[in-house]
């Protein structure tokens, strides 16, 4: 690679860091808006670099994309040397395109978003910390250190969902996040301590090596059955237990939905786009080792399907425009386990490409609308606003039909790929896969339909004391839809809790809805399964080991025949039945309470769970641990204090304390005269 | 006749000349004439500090009779950083085989071991004289006389440190006792000043006098005092009848361990500590620590190696001892001077820890903490010097209240300064520490391990009192209801927290007031505890730079290795 690419590979990690100790030191100063430039500058410089790296990397041969930048050796302990370096080869770089690119966009979105917001500087911290841990996180060389970025990532997610900590609901919905991710981070740990014992290191290369012609080197490939079946498989589903913290998997998905507390910004670069897909990259990462551990396959399958299945389920009865987009997260990560599941890593990675535009695209669009409506996210509020806002619907209706399946967007070319691999490897895991695609056009088309179309059941009067201000915010939207096409009403009184009747972003949000939506569009264009176009799939092939069985081409036609008819099933019913907010029938209680089971760990957590820890704390730790250390301060005062009485200031005792002392010293060598 | 000298490599390496004179030791006398070999440049450090005294003398006897502000201070610190160069030149120098012969008649070792010490003595020497300087205007007591005193001090410390014998140990130790009892008594208008000099010069004449008497006793037994005929006498011959040897050791450890202020021969220490003028205690602390540590590692290293199975349970005793009598002696004190006595008598435990382990590991760990332990304690006496105030009327915790406010900058440096005598990461404190420690883990002492660690934690809550006492407000925040207070007169109480307990920044601080306050004799807290004024406290420049320096290096020392690699090229061994 050529030294430009090299350095450029050390600024998609540099410049977050910059613009963090930029915002940490100078951002109060600075204020609004220059901090948000700041911020927004190192993002864009990070994928402004990524690009050069990238264009380094493609300008050597395909098999050999792979370069281990050393910098400093972070901390050599006897047999474990761990190396500050990154690792940059065509996942890596694929992974930092995205993140940067996403990132800059919402960087930028966050400008406007975060407009007037007392903490303003403060988001900006936590936003390039984010992307400098994420960045660290998908560029590291091993094991260790992007275990830093992933920690980084996790705290910065913790002060960013709880950044209105002053909001009761946020800061639980922070720690709770917080906190499961540490049940899955305990996994991460695990199976670090398990790969250096067993290979006696954690760098990327040395474990995992490349793939040459599909079979793995480095110790992997030490000798035929280097690594035992069982090692790699406790190794990857360690691996996949933080995966699932870090992806919000079954079981410990819940504080996903909870996370939406945050800025909107926050979930779409976050809480859908960049840091949720970590958990796929490690697995993708860990595809040689993966290769060996069919077990750990088939349970990465199994729960990326059903957390697919049971998350598409409850985004049907979400009313919440965040909360539903959130469960549509959560469904599409498990796809992208699916795919990994199935060995098919490269969709896998495609999936989450095309997924971060669309579903980034999604959030904030939904931020617009919420913005629009002062801060009103109940979807049964909304309605009728394409009229108020077209390029937030153009644009979010461009993502709805990305995310839908339908062809030829982003989301379809993906999907469809996942699904036909899933085929090749079971039947079930399609069939599931498939139903789970309709659900996802009708759950999506609910939204669209909800917030889009329909009656403007915002401007509508609300049971609160003022009667005439009511009445005269249903005036105004009759008036509104009587004038039809003529939305601009300057004269118009606004509804009651608006300032303004809702309107369109400015620039810096609205831009990034255009940039995404484009992407969301044409995403599918970099992976096009025909006429070699598939550029995705061949500048990752070197990396992955290859699958077994690939579905022929007439396959893969029906198959796509099928899920595009199921998708544009549930596309239709969505957008027929939902111009009108109510119907109950379609949204049972248990799929509004999400299947009952936060209520139930709940439950469980706040009963025995919280006894227990209750009793660690009041009875352990202050009677036994505190008595312990309390009494042993004490001891040692009273002993100081009794000594003190020595130290008398006499000069006759201070000679006879001496003088006992050389007696006792002679004492003793008396005692070894002769030995 | 054998004369020996020199060192290269790790070791001494001794070119054993002999002649058909007979044996001659102590002054080397040849035949018929008083011929000394002198070679200067061993004894160049020495030289510089006795001729930089002389100076003095001679220049305020002819200048006119008036103050010159900073002049006999600049010269001593000009003197100190010569001693300093000077050492930093013979170090390496020493690198050149050829020059491993330098001696002066055989009574002096030129070898890493004095070079490192020349340079610490001469940093204590400049470090000494610039705290001093505004302390002794400020008392009306400025003139050439204690510059005088301190530059004969460190003269006697560095002859302390090249001794190739305990002749000449004794006559360095003689030079630097007396400087020090005189400096002790100093403050000629403070009777505590006067009291602790004499207290200092009665005690330590009798641990002078227990001193030559283990010298004649080894003299006895051995037949020498020179470390090098010691040494092959005991391991050229089997003593059957060791007790003469024994005892002659045992009081040499008796009368060094005086010195270092070692438990039970530590006494003294918090009354001279407390009475003498606060920039020379952090001299006095620095240097009669270091200087009487180099004459007990060379005694024990390069004379009484052979005895070391002997010696190593004495020091083991003594050394833990200091530690935890130290430790917890600080937890009681209600003057600040007091506390950092005992605290450099825990400080002097872990010193002995490396000493007692008797390898290379332990000497180079007990010289990195020596050299270290310098910048921490003369800038710690820095900083009380400023906050007592006038005439030395504070010297109680309290007087450091408010620090925080009255000048964040010195506040943060004496943070830095109270966390490196803690032992806390990224000092050079916890770097000093964790080097003794792992050299008595390399001698599998794992309980002595442990019994540095416990002191150090118990000696944390000491210095971690009087860093939060900075700082809690000066002037006093209201107390709750319901809860007496320290200072208000009733038994301080650690505020209950608990479930139910409101939460804040200000019971926060509130709490860790308490906390500050905590644990003192209840009269003692009363008084010790009165803020001062909140008024910013002005730091002179002299002063403010030394701080700075033993800040900025116990930092330095603390995160990068250039000290740690100096220490650990002294070497201590004869390598025949």
């Amino acid at each position: 690679m050529t030294p430009a690419a090299v350095n450029a590979a050390y600024a998609v990690v540099a410049l977050p860091l910059a613009g963090f100790v930029a915002n940490l030191v100078l951002g109060r100063r600075l204020g609004e808006p220059k901090a948000g430039w700041v911020g927004t500058l190192a993002a864009t410089g990070a994928f402004a670099a990524a690009l050069v790296a990238w264009v380094g990397a493609l300008g050597q041969p395909s098999a050999s994309r792979s370069f281990d930048l050393k910098v400093f050796t972070w901390f050599p302990v006897a047999g474990l040397h761990v190396n500050v370096g990154l690792l940059v080869d065509p996942l890596s770089l694929t992974m930092a395109l995205f993140v940067t690119g996403v990132s800059a966009a919402i960087h930028l979105y966050s400008i406007g978003y975060m407009h007037r917001d007392p903490g303003f500087d403060r988001f900006f911290v936590y936003l390039n910390l984010f992307l400098f841990s994420m960045a660290v996180l998908v560029m590291a060389d091993n094991f260790l250190f992007s275990f830093l970025g992933w920690e980084g990532v996790g705290f910065c997610s913790y002060g960013l969902i709880g950044f209105w900590f002053q909001r009761e609901v946020a800061a639980v919905a922070a720690k709770k996040a917080f906190v499961t991710n540490r049940a899955g981070d305990m996994g991460f740990l695990l199976a670090m301590f398990l790969l250096f014992a067993h290979f006696g290191s954690l760098n990327y290369s040395a474990v995992l090596g490349g793939l040459v012609g599909g079979h793995p080197t480095g110790l992997l490939a030490g000798a035929p059955g280097a690594v035992p079946g069982t090692t790699a498989t406790a190794i990857t589903l360690l691996l996949f237990l933080g995966a699932v913290g870090k992806s919000a998997q079954l079981p410990l998905y819940m504080w996903l939905p909870d996370a939406m507390e945050g800025p909107t910004p926050i979930s779409a670069l976050i809480h859908a786009a960049t840091m949720v897909t970590a958990g796929v990259y490690l697995m993708a990462r860990v595809a040689p080792l993966l290769h060996y551990a069919h077990a750990t396959a088939w349970v990465v399958a199994c729960v990326g399907v059903s957390t697919a299945f049971l998350a598409a389920t409850i985004a049907c009865a979400q009313d919440d425009i965040k909360k539903a987009l959130a469960y549509s997260t959560i469904s599409q990560l498990g796809y992208m386990f699916l795919a990994v599941g199935v060995g098919d890593y490269t969709d896998g990675v495609f999936h989450m490409l095309t997924h971060a535009f669309f579903k980034a695209l999604l959030f904030l669009g939904a931020g617009a609308v919420i913005h629009a409506l002062a801060d009103r996210q109940d979807m049964k509020q909304m309605g009728g606003l394409a009229r108020y806002l077209p390029v937030t619907a153009v644009t979010f209706g461009a993502a709805w039909l990305a995310i839908s399946g339908i062809p030829p967007f982003a989301g379809f070319w993906s999907k469809d790929a996942i699904l036909a691999s899933a085929w090749e490897m079971n039947k079930v895991l399609w069939a599931i896969g498939a139903l789970t695609a309709a659900l996802t056009a009708y759950y999506m088309s609910r939204q669209f339909a909800l917030v889009f179309t329909g009656r403007a059941r915002w401007a509508e009067a609300r049971p609160t004391p003022g009667g005439a201000l009511a009445g005269a915010g249903a005036a105004f939207a009759e008036g509104e839809a009587g004038a039809g096409h003529a939305a601009s009403g300057p004269g118009l009184p606004p509804p009651p809790h608006l300032e303004a009747r809702p309107r369109d972003p400015s620039w810096v949000m609205a831009a990034p809805l255009v940039v995404l939506a484009i992407a969301s569009v044409l995403g599918g264009g970099i992976n096009f399964p025909a006429w070699h176009l598939d550029f995705l799939s061949r500048f990752l092939h070197p990396l992955f080991p290859a699958t077994g069985a690939v579905a022929s081409t007439a396959t893969k036609w029906a198959l796509s025949v099928v899920t595009t008819i199921l998708s544009l099933g549930g596309l239709a019913f969505g957008l027929a039945t939902w111009r009108t907010a109510e119907h109950p029938v379609l949204e049972p209680s248990f799929l509004r309470r999400a299947w009952y089971i936060d209520d139930t760990v709940s439950a469980a957590v706040s009963g025995p769970v919280q006894a227990l820890a209750d009793g660690l704390a009041y009875v352990m730790d202050r009677r036994l641990v505190d008595g312990f250390v309390n009494g042993v301060a004490g001891l040692l005062a009273t002993s100081g204090r009794a000594l003190r009485r020595v130290q008398n200031g006499y000069v006759r005792s201070y000679a006879f304390g001496l003088s006992v002392g050389v007696i006792a010293l002679l004492a003793y060598v008396a005692f070894r005269v002769g030995s | 006749m054998t004369i020996f000298a020199g060192t290269a490599g790790p070791g001494c390496t001794i070119s054993n000349l002999v002649t058909s004179e007979a044996k001659v030791s102590g002054l080397c006398t040849a035949k018929g004439s008083l011929s000394i070999p002198v070679e200067y440049r061993s004894i160049a450090p020495v030289l510089i500090l006795g001729v930089a005294a002389l100076v003095l003398l001679v220049l305020s006897a002819t200048l006119p009779k008036r103050r010159y502000p900073g002049l006999w201070a600049g010269l001593t610190a000009l003197a100190g950083i010569a001693t300093t160069v000077d050492g930093i030149v013979q170090w390496a120098n020493l690198d050149n085989p050829a020059n491993t012969a330098l001696t002066v008649g055989g009574q002096v070792l030129y070898d890493h071991f004095s070079a490192f010490f020349a340079i610490l003595f001469g940093c204590a020497t400049t470090l000494g004289a610039a705290i001093s300087d505004s302390y002794l205007s400020r008392e009306a007591l400025d003139g050439p006389e204690p510059y005088v005193l301190m530059l004969a001090c460190s003269a006697g410390a560095v002859l302390m440190a090249e001794a190739a014998g305990l002749i000449t140990l004794f006559l360095g130790l003689e030079v630097l006792s007396i400087s020090l009892y005189t400096m002790t008594a100093y403050h000629r208008r403070r009777a505590a000043s006067g009291e602790a000099g004499l207290k200092y010069f009665i005690l330590g004449s009798f641990s002078s006098a227990v001193f030559i008497y283990g010298a004649a006793l080894v003299y006895g037994a051995t037949g020498s005092t020179q470390y090098f005929e010691i040494f092959q006498f005991l391991t050229g011959t089997v003593v059957v009848h060791d007790g003469v040897l024994l005892a002659g050791m045992a009081l040499l450890v008796a009368g060094l361990g005086f010195k270092v202020a070692a438990v039970p021969f530590h006494f003294w220490a918090p009354d001279v500590y407390q009475g003498a003028p606060t920039p020379f205690v952090g001299y006095m602390a620095a240097v009669a620590k270091a200087a009487g540590f180099a004459g007990l590692l060379r005694a024990l290293m390069l004379a009484l190696p052979t005895q070391v199975s002997s010696w190593r349970p004495a020091i083991w005793v003594l050394a833990v001892a200091s530690v935890l009598v130290g430790s917890v002696m600080a937890l009681v004190q209600a003057d600040l001077k007091r506390l950092l006595a005992y605290s450099s008598i825990s400080q002097a435990g872990y010193v002995l820890i490396g000493l007692q382990a008797g390898t290379q590991a332990g000497w180079s760990a007990a010289s990195f903490y020596l050299f270290t332990y310098l910048f921490m304690v003369v800038g710690t006496f820095a900083v009380v010097g400023l906050t007592q105030g006038r005439g030395e009327v504070r010297n109680d915790l309290g007087s450091i209240r408010g620090l925080g406010q009255r000048n964040p900058w010195l506040a943060g440096g004496m943070l830095v300064l109270l966390l490196a005598q803690a032992g806390v990461p990224l000092t050079s404190g916890f770097l000093g520490k964790w080097l003794v420690i792992s050299a008595v883990i390399g001698k599998g002492q794992y309980e002595l391990a442990l019994i540095g660690m416990v002191g150090a934690a118990i000696a944390a809550f000491a210095y971690l009192r009087v860093a939060l006492l900075m700082y809690v407000p000066a002037a006093p925040t209201p107390a709750r209801p319901g809860q007496p207070r320290g200072e208000g007169g009733g038994e301080p109480a650690v505020a209950p927290t608990g479930p139910g307990a409101p939460s804040g920044l200000a019971e926060v601080a509130g709490d860790l007031e308490a906390l500050a306050t905590a644990g003192l004799g209840a009269t003692a807290t009363a008084v010790a505890l009165r803020a001062p004024s909140t008024a910013r406290l002005r730091v002179p420049r002299a002063t403010a730079a030394a701080i700075a320096v033993c800040v900025a290096f116990t930092v330095f020392a603390g995160v990068s290795t250039p000290v740690l690699s100096l220490a650990h090229s002294i070497g201590l061994t004869w390598s025949l």
